[in-house]
């Protein structure tokens, strides 16, 4: 098959050997092991935990290591890789996520306990209360950034906090421990924040977690809305 | 979030004035259209001004609201002299309209 690499300087052009359930990382480790040694890119886990070896694959932000080259590879047998989409590139498949990382906190997604203090006792939250199951909802977001290089608002405006620092947030909102509610919620309106979104739900479909940053950023216009109009 | 409150409820003012609107035109064209026609139904009617009035008034509010993110968006276009410049175009047209409307009501 038939392997195209974005790499500093432009696209490089490998060819590698198809084989059984084989994982677009596995084809990435393949090349940087037996021809291209100076090859850039990020992984950890290889088993989809920690998100660090998430690419543009054909045009689509995911996660490598659990991409089955199969299942994403062109009609006519090429595979097109390329760093994730609106972070800055370190080199060839490496991004810089500071920016990603520093809207996280800009949209406050620091948990500040009520009182500025945390209680001695052990806080009860019943997990069937509705705002328990919003927190829940989001909360399994392990910050790989494919929500965030599929946003078209991010290519639009580059101060827009994104879709994975906003879910974030929405979390803490429906957290009954927080205490930094009224900041968090003003930190998210605003150009930057929850109104700019147009809703086409692009972090959505391709969420490898399948969370819905778009609904939770549908959440935080309607809590401001009702709540701070 | 002002600016996001507004466009939505003036969306929701001119999905139903639109279709008034729209309506009133389907009704008032048969049978021929004249402007003695027209001002026989505006003239001294307040609920005509009154409804055209904030029909403009929504309709300068949203299309300068809009108009100000597809700029921002598509041309880059940001910031608060372009903020002063779609409040203006947003005051114009809705002056224009509601001072048509007024003519209709006073002549």
């Amino acid at each position: 098959m038939k392997v195209r690499i974005q790499r500093d300087g432009g696209m490089a052009e490998y060819a590698v050997a198809a084989r059984a359930s084989q994982t677009v990382l596995d084809v990435v480790t393949e090349i940087q092991r037996e021809q291209a040694p100076d090859l850039a890119y990020r992984f950890a886990c290889r088993v989809g935990m920690c998100g660090s070896c998430a690419m543009e694959v054909n045009g689509v932000a995911r996660w490598t290591c659990r991409t089955h080259v199969s299942r994403v590879v062109g009609a006519d047998g090429v595979l097109e890789l390329r760093p994730l989409a609106n972070l800055p590139v370190i080199r060839d498949l490496v991004t810089d996520m500071a920016p990603f990382f520093e809207k996280w906190s800009r949209a406050g997604g620091q948990f500040v306990p009520k009182d500025g203090v945390v209680p001695a006792e052990f806080a009860v939250v019943p997990p069937a209360s509705p705002q328990r199951r919003e927190a829940d909802a989001g909360i399994e977001c392990i910050g790989c950034g494919v929500c965030y290089a599929s946003c078209d608002i991010v290519s639009w405006n580059a101060d827009y906090l994104g879709p994975a620092a906003m879910n974030r947030a929405w979390t803490l909102v429906n957290d009954e421990r927080d205490g930094a509610r009224a900041g968090r919620l003003r930190a998210v309106a605003g150009d930057a924040g929850c109104h700019s979104c147009h809703s086409t739900q692009g972090c959505t479909e391709r969420c490898p977690k399948g969370l819905d940053p778009s609904g939770a950023i549908a959440g935080l216009k309607r809590t401001i809305f009702w709540g701070l109009a | 979030m002002r600016l996001w409150a507004i466009q939505r409820v003036t969306a929701a003012v001119l999905a139903l004035a639109v279709a008034a609107h729209l309506a009133t035109i389907l009704y008032a064209v048969r049978g021929g259209l004249s402007a003695a026609e027209i001002l026989g139904r505006t003239r001294g009617a307040e609920g005509w001004l009154l409804f055209y009035a904030v029909f403009a008034l929504a309709a300068g509010l949203h299309g300068a609201v809009g108009l100000r993110n597809v700029a921002a968006e598509w041309l880059g276009w940001r910031g608060l002299r372009w903020d002063a410049t779609w409040l203006a175009i947003g005051a114009l047209t809705a002056a224009l309209g509601i001072r048509a409307a007024w003519g209709l009501y006073h002549a």
